[in-house]
């Protein structure tokens, strides 16, 4: 427990609750800059985006409150059900592949290997770059005339797949380009939490007989149990908050095929100018990841008092 | 005792065993790896190879693996015919200034939070870190109008300021400072030192390591930034370079060496510091994945 650092010293007068809120005054007066940002630009906000979530603003002139009606309008909105059925794929399809990939890559990475560092910072560096830049990347990679991958593929006589024309094949190609962006960071927090490990505990198994597969799936991933739980909530969260990648390579389409929940909160908010019903989609994500991260706390919370 | 001695003699023996065959069962994983990283910084080299790529070979599909000589003209294309330097200049001008502003309510904050005893301060830890979890696109209309009122569209502040509260940075700031031991900041009070002379001349230059890392992520998460500056950012002149670049990829889809060529200068500063850093990130990143 941290504790104050009061002065020890003796007060002068005006006594010992004087001098506590004098000190109280000091630590405020250090934490102002902070309340203030965090009060006036994100807390406010998030109050006044409920506040515009029942109304009809368009953001020109006056908006009336429309009571629950945005949320009512999501619920009949086809666009809205496929932005959010896209958004939850894309978290079932890319969070365990993340995983998977990057517990795999940590493992290879763990023990002694010549350019150890130089790998971890190659398989970390796409996760280093702009979202817009990924994009662009993709864009240029799986164009579907001049681009890398259909051209390679139709020379070794395969059908080339229509990255941009095709909702499945637009799905996939963004998806490859998140997965390319994000694994790095799995990888790192693997790679920490494996370093972390005792190694006479794999010692032991390995002189008890335990083969290399054994080990890892008996020894390690148990006790990386905290690492996994902690890794799948933050994929969570970025899956939800993924925009740049998907808003620039695919603006949503086509046809609405790539859209996920922000970038379709982001159309209708700016660009429809139904700034009452994008702030409801927002509100509404913001729900879905506060619901997410409360139940992996109580899911942690039971896992430890078993433990 | 007996249980120490015992895994000693085990490692002794292991670490025997390990010299003996130890090579030899690396290169088949250093192999792996190698093939894996390889696929991993294809789509950057492939960037490369497109950037030095003449527009001609480009459309005649004659851009191979290894670059047919080196044409410089995507990267002049980018620098002369797109204001890509202006907006270089803004996403320096707008990630220094917040990075500084950051930096500054980060170790603040974390300081007083870990360190000091006052009503209401687990009140405020939990709101900041609450914040974590209300994704950007929630606030972007709400911003948006509060900066609008404040009449700083269009200019770099609309980017900095609602930015600059970075809750991860302050979590950060605060499991750093928890592990300074108190009795060095009684001391300097003792010696007479106040609050603020005390963060100052002893907590300060105990921080370099924290000041480090959220240097990088800082600067990281503002250079690459997107939706918000996107939405309060109007002029062209002003755009950031993710921003600009967005628009110019949405524009000029057929030349691809201009585009990645502006794309790799848009990637080297934070590819640098990145490098440069590399230690302190990845502490930083796995220190928040310990806790």
């Amino acid at each position: 427990m941290s504790q104050s650092v009061a002065p020890l010293a003796v007060r002068p007068a005006g006594g010992r609750r004087a001098a506590a809120v004098r000190r109280w005054g000091v630590s405020y007066a250090l934490l102002t800059p902070a309340l203030v940002l965090f009060g006036l630009f994100v807390l406010w906000p998030l109050v006044q985006a409920v506040r515009i979530s029942l109304t009809n603003s368009t953001g020109i002139g006056t908006a009336d409150f429309v009571g629950l009606q945005n949320y009512t309008r999501m619920v009949g909105d086809p666009s809205f059900w496929r932005a959010a059925g896209n958004t939850g794929l894309l978290a079932l399809v890319s969070v365990p592949t993340s995983i998977a990939a990057g517990f795999g890559i940590a493992l290879l990475l763990r023990d002694r290997l010549p350019a150890r560092g130089i790998f971890r910072a190659l398989f970390l560096a796409p996760y280093v770059i702009s979202g817009v830049v990924v994009a662009m990347a993709g864009r240029w990679i799986f164009d579907e005339n001049v681009g890398i991958v259909d051209r390679t593929l139709s020379g070794w006589g395969l059908p080339a797949p229509d990255w941009q024309s095709g909702g499945t094949a637009a799905a996939v190609s963004v998806f490859v380009m998140l997965f390319w962006a994000r694994t790095g960071l799995v990888v790192v927090l693997y790679l920490s939490a494996l370093q972390g490990i005792d190694g006479d505990l794999l010692e032991a198994a390995e002189l008890d007989g335990a083969s290399r597969w054994q080990r890892i799936r008996f020894v390690s991933w148990p006790l990386l149990r905290p690492t996994t739980f902690f890794v799948t909530v933050l994929m969570v969260i970025e899956v939800f908050q993924v925009f740049d990648v998907v808003r620039v390579m695919t603006g949503g389409g086509p046809a609405g095929a790539t859209d996920i929940l922000v970038t379709y909160a982001y159309t209708q908010g700016f660009q429809a100018r139904r700034q009452g019903y994008g702030s409801a989609i927002g509100v509404v994500v913001f729900l879905v990841i506060l619901l997410a991260t409360l139940l992996w706390w109580r899911i942690q919370a039971r896992s430890e008092e078993e433990s | 005792m007996s249980t120490s001695t015992r895994t000693h003699d085990l490692r002794v023996q292991r670490s025997a065993t390990t010299t003996a065959r130890g090579p030899a069962r690396r290169w088949p994983r250093f192999v792996v790896v190698l093939v894996l990283a390889l696929v991993w910084v294809f789509p950057l080299y492939w960037m490369v190879v497109t950037a030095l790529s003449s527009r001609a070979d480009l459309v005649a599909g004659r851009v191979s693996l290894l670059p047919h000589g080196v044409d410089l003209g995507g990267f002049r294309r980018a620098l002369t015919d797109f204001p890509v330097l202006q907006w270089l200049q803004n996403s320096f001008a707008i990630a220094v200034v917040a990075v500084v502003i950051t930096i500054v309510v980060d170790v603040t904050a974390g300081y007083v939070l870990a360190k000091h005893r006052f009503p209401g301060r687990s009140v405020v830890f939990f709101l900041i870190l609450a914040t974590l979890m209300i994704p950007i696109q929630t606030l972007l209309i709400p911003q948006f109008d509060l900066v609008n009122d404040l009449g700083w569209i269009n200019s770099y502040w609309a980017v900095i300021v609602p930015r600059s509260a970075e809750a991860f940075g302050v979590f950060l700031a605060r499991q750093y400072f928890l592990s300074l031991p108190d009795e060095l900041l009684e001391a300097a009070q003792l010696d007479g030192a106040g609050q603020f002379r005390t963060l100052w001349s002893i907590v300060l230059p105990l921080s370099r390591p924290l000041i480090a890392v959220l240097l990088v992520m800082t600067f990281m998460y503002r250079w690459n930034e997107f939706a918000w500056p996107l939405v309060a950012l109007r002029d062209p002149d002003l755009y950031t370079l993710p921003v600009g670049l967005s628009f110019l990829q949405g524009q000029y889809t057929t030349d691809y060496p201009a585009l990645m060529a502006g794309a790799l200068v848009s990637i080297l500063p934070v590819l640098v510091l990145f490098g440069v850093a590399q230690r302190q990130f990845v502490a930083g990143i796995s220190r928040s994945g310990l806790k």
